[in-house]
């Protein structure tokens, strides 16, 4: 590699030369993987401290208890039940399953989004495929190719997309908006309009199922095979040259172009590789429900780019990394666990997960104007 | 007399950057004065504490003896400082007029009036000379040379005390250049005082009185434009002699490798032939808007061929993607190093290898710490200054920037070079860098297609010469057959004495 200009005449010496990569480079580097965590850690820590204000105040209406002595009684008394609760093997097995789901769409989402793009037509996406396998099902196929019929559905829907994006360089927002529709309508015609039902006994439903709820394994399969999509998507992204071109484009197209990426191709494939990702989800959907429903799924693409933005990546495209997106969804469903042991209702849930993603967004941007100065 | 501006003592750190360790900057009203450093010297943070950009940490401003610390832009203006930065920073989408007076609308609670905007900006255009400009059409089907006016034509309307300009010449042609000199007389004739940021020191000499060299975040020296040398400000500049800027390689020129015969695109160009030989660099001089830019991107395949043939190394293949190019051993090098030719937020080492990850990788996996290494033996190789080969791009000075532009180039091993202005935004040290690389590359049996609006460096680092004008090439001669005259007659379609701009 060097070498090949040891013809260049040798120069000035006074100039500094490309020093050792600095210490400052590899905090910043871990610093921004370590940005999600710490957000998990916050959350966690905050219901954490909830909890158990919330058991202790239970614990001292209970025993009709007050002031700073009934405190200290509610406090070496108490039973926790809430953060026990929220802390237990079986909640955070729980939770984990519920993240399931959000998190291997938010793995298509998250090539999508570093590519610069956006897919408003997942949520859609998953519900016409838990459709499709369930119907199929109804009809006696096998496991194997009801796997296989509901993944290649996604990524057909996928290829779809990716093909009007890149051929009529169409914007995707505008694309994906329009298949929201197109893909949920095709899902409510299928089923006819009301939730598909399948002889139950299909292996398929083993996925999701949760053993021994006292230990933290086996873990359902469901879990596992997210975790190894991830592992999978994150090789593909970090060390291939398939990879390296989603970034580069996200980053800057026109370079991209200059440097002999063939962008309309690279986009087609994202987009089909991704809609396998949103068949998958769509497969998990259906075991979990145990039903295809046309209506289901609805505003699941938006926790997933929540997830995304959450994970460190940047809607403009060229930045967001696998393990942060993954975060980012476990984050998002420890949200929606503990606001539920807190017995809050819905609708404040819905607020905190609001406020958490603009929260999010803009401490990164005040963790990268820090560190560019 | 209590000069325009006073700017002492000034400091200002970034962490742990210390980017501005004691300057002062002193011009008087109705001067041009030229501050000259090295990309890195501290004239871009100087001019943006100057113009409320950012806050000094320690140090006086004072405008006409009184006192003034600039809190923001907004402020700055009001107070009578304007900046016209490298990059144009009008809104391609609006009127003409509408960016002039953009932030200065006259309005009546909130109201817009119309015919007073046009007035004000039909005014300040003819003030400029350049009333030809029709106000009400979008910025973007100017020239950049009439952006440029529109630019100054909005410095104008805030009554302006200083202008700021950077680099206003480096996407200007010489006649577009001359037509900015005349403007710049004509504001301080008003008695506008200007600070002119310019790596031309040709320039600097042609239209400034006095100058202030910045080094290392500090003022190194001071003094009269035409009475001091410029090796002697060069050497303030750089703290070292150049003895050669041009340098001459022994090289041979072999059999051809990139030949264009009667090459046409849709708009531009109109008709492109030459022969590049193998070990040559050949210039490319011109208008902005005659075609040059359009050329290389037509032999690149990133513009679409309407007729003529283009023959690789001596294989006819004129329809080809940038792809098949690069496969081919073509390389482009973008004028447009920001929008298009860097991935701004991403690693050194990524926009190094983009288009060569075959020798760092296996089976399709690539080896991070090969990427890192390989990008480290560039940024050896061309003294870049960088923290390492992780750094986002966007960090680096524009110098940096553009040797790991040319640095792709190098590790994609082209051996066809289009260089499309390398040498744009880029400071002394770094240029003469990027012309012993040319020499050397061409030294090697390499060859280069230079495009450039700087005619002493054509005239200097090639060996032959053609000028396009009007979207035709002239005759490829030799480098020594032509001088700056020659090359600005044909550039401007010789025989006719009127001097006209690309498409005024």
């Amino acid at each position: 590699m060097s070498g090949r200009l040891a013809q260049m005449p040798e120069n000035h010496v006074d100039q500094i030369g490309a020093p050792p990569a600095q210490p400052g480079l590899r905090l910043k580097k871990a610093f921004s993987v370590l940005g999600p965590f710490f957000g998990l850690a916050l959350v966690v820590g905050l219901f954490m401290a909830m909890l158990a204000l919330k058991d202790i105040a239970d614990q001292m209406q209970k025993e009709n208890l007050h002031g700073f002595t009934g405190w200290t009684r509610a406090v070496r008394q108490g039973s926790f039940d809430g953060l026990s609760a929220f802390v237990s093997v079986a909640n955070i097995k729980t939770v984990l399953a519920q993240t399931v789901i959000v998190a291997v769409g938010a793995l298509g989402m998250t090539m999508i989004i570093v590519s610069g793009g956006i897919d408003l037509s997942v949520g859609s996406v998953v519900a016409l495929t838990s459709v499709l396998g369930a119907l199929l099902l109804h009809r006696g196929w096998g496991t194997g190719p009801v796997i296989a019929a509901t993944v290649l559905g996604g990524s057909l829907v996928g290829l779809v997309n990716g093909g009007l994006i890149a051929g009529f360089r169409l914007m995707p927002f505008i694309v994906t908006l329009g298949m929201m529709g197109v893909a949920r309508g095709t899902a409510k015609w299928l089923a006819g309009n009301q939730t598909v039902n399948y002889p139950i006994e299909s292996s398929l439903n083993n996925l999701m199922k949760m053993e021994d709820l006292d230990h933290l394994f086996p873990l359902p399969h469901g879990v596992w095979i997210a975790a190894g999509l991830a592992g999978l998507l994150a090789l593909i992204m970090r060390q291939t040259v398939f990879g390296r071109y989603v970034f580069a484009i996200g980053s800057n197209e026109a370079t991209a172009r200059l440097c002999g990426v063939r962008v309309s191709l690279q986009k087609v494939l994202i987009y089909t590789l991704a809609g396998l990702f949103f068949g998958c989800a769509g497969l998990m959907q259906l075991t979990r429900l145990t039903q295809g429903d046309p209506s289901g799924a609805i505003g699941l693409e938006l926790d997933m780019i929540a997830a995304v933005v959450i994970g460190g990546a940047s809607l403009s495209g060229g930045s967001g990394s696998v393990l942060g997106s993954m975060v980012g969804a476990f984050i998002i469903q420890t949200l929606r666990n503990g606001s539920s042991l807190m017995s809050w209702p819905t609708f404040t849930q819905e607020i905190i997960i609001g406020a958490v993603i603009i929260l999010a967004v803009g401490m990164d941007r005040l963790r990268q104007r820090r560190f560019r100065a | 007399m209590t000069p325009r501006l006073a700017m002492s003592g000034v400091r200002k750190s970034f962490g742990a950057t210390r980017a501005l360790r004691g300057v002062s900057l002193t011009v008087g009203p109705g001067e041009a004065h030229a501050l000259i450093g090295e990309n890195g010297a501290g004239k871009s943070t100087l001019m943006k504490i100057l113009s409320g950009a950012c806050p000094a940490d320690e140090g006086t401003v004072a405008l006409d003896g009184v006192r003034f610390e600039p809190q923001n832009p907004l402020h700055a203006r009001r107070g009578g400082i304007a900046m016209i930065y490298q990059e144009l920073t009008l809104v391609p989408d609006l009127s003409v007029e509408e960016n002039i007076l953009l932030g200065a609308e006259p309005a009546t609670c909130g109201w817009l009036r119309r015919g007073r905007r046009r007035q004000l900006a039909r005014q300040a255009l003819a003030e400029l000379h350049h009333d030809s400009i029709p106000p009400e059409i979008p910025v973007n089907r100017l020239t950049i040379a009439e952006q440029q006016v529109v630019e100054i034509a909005r410095a104008l309307i805030g009554e302006a005390k200083v202008l700021i300009m950077d680099e206003p010449t480096s996407s200007l042609t010489r006649i577009d250049t001359e037509n900015l000199f005349a403007i710049i007389d004509k504001l301080r004739r008003r008695g506008v005082s200007i600070i002119y940021i310019s790596h031309f020191l040709e320039e600097c000499q042609q239209v400034c009185e006095r100058f202030t060299v910045l080094r290392d975040g500090e003022s190194v020296g001071t003094g009269h434009m035409r009475a001091t040398p410029l090796s002697e400000i060069i050497h303030l500049m750089v703290g070292r002699e150049i003895q050669e800027i041009y340098p001459r390689t022994e090289r041979t020129l072999g059999r051809p490798v990139l030949e264009l015969r009667a090459v046409g695109g849709h708009s531009k160009p109109a008709s492109v032939s030459f022969s590049l030989r193998a070990g040559e660099i050949l210039g490319m001089a011109g208008l902005i808007g005659a075609g040059r830019t359009e050329t290389l991107r037509a032999c690149f395949g990133l513009d679409r061929l309407a007729r003529g043939q283009i023959a690789v190394f001596g294989v006819e293949r004129t329809q080809a993607a940038p792809r098949a190019r690069l496969r081919s051993g073509v390389g482009l090098l973008s004028e447009n190093r920001k929008e298009e030719g860097l991935m701004l937020e991403r690693s050194v080492a990524d926009n190094l290898t983009l288009t060569r990850f075959g020798p760092l990788a296996r089976l399709g996996f690539i080896s991070s710490r090969q990427q890192a290494r390989c990008a480290e033996g560039w940024m050896r190789q061309l003294e870049v200054k960088a923290q390492g080969p992780g750094q986002p791009i966007v960090e680096l000075s524009g110098g940096n920037q553009q040797k790991i532009a040319l640095g792709r180039l190098l590790h994609h091993e082209a051996r066809i070079l289009l260089l499309d202005e390398p040498t744009r935004g880029v400071d002394v040290g770094s240029k003469a860098q990027i012309y012993r690389l040319m020499g050397a590359l061409a030294a090697a049996g390499k060859s280069v297609v230079f495009v450039s609006s700087y005619l002493p460096e054509l005239l200097g680092v090639c060996d032959t010469i053609g000028v396009m004008c009007r979207g035709v090439l002239s005759e490829v001669k030799p480098a020594r057959d032509w001088t700056e005259h020659s090359i600005i007659a044909a550039a401007i379609g010789s025989g006719t004495e009127e001097q006209e701009g690309p498409t005024l």
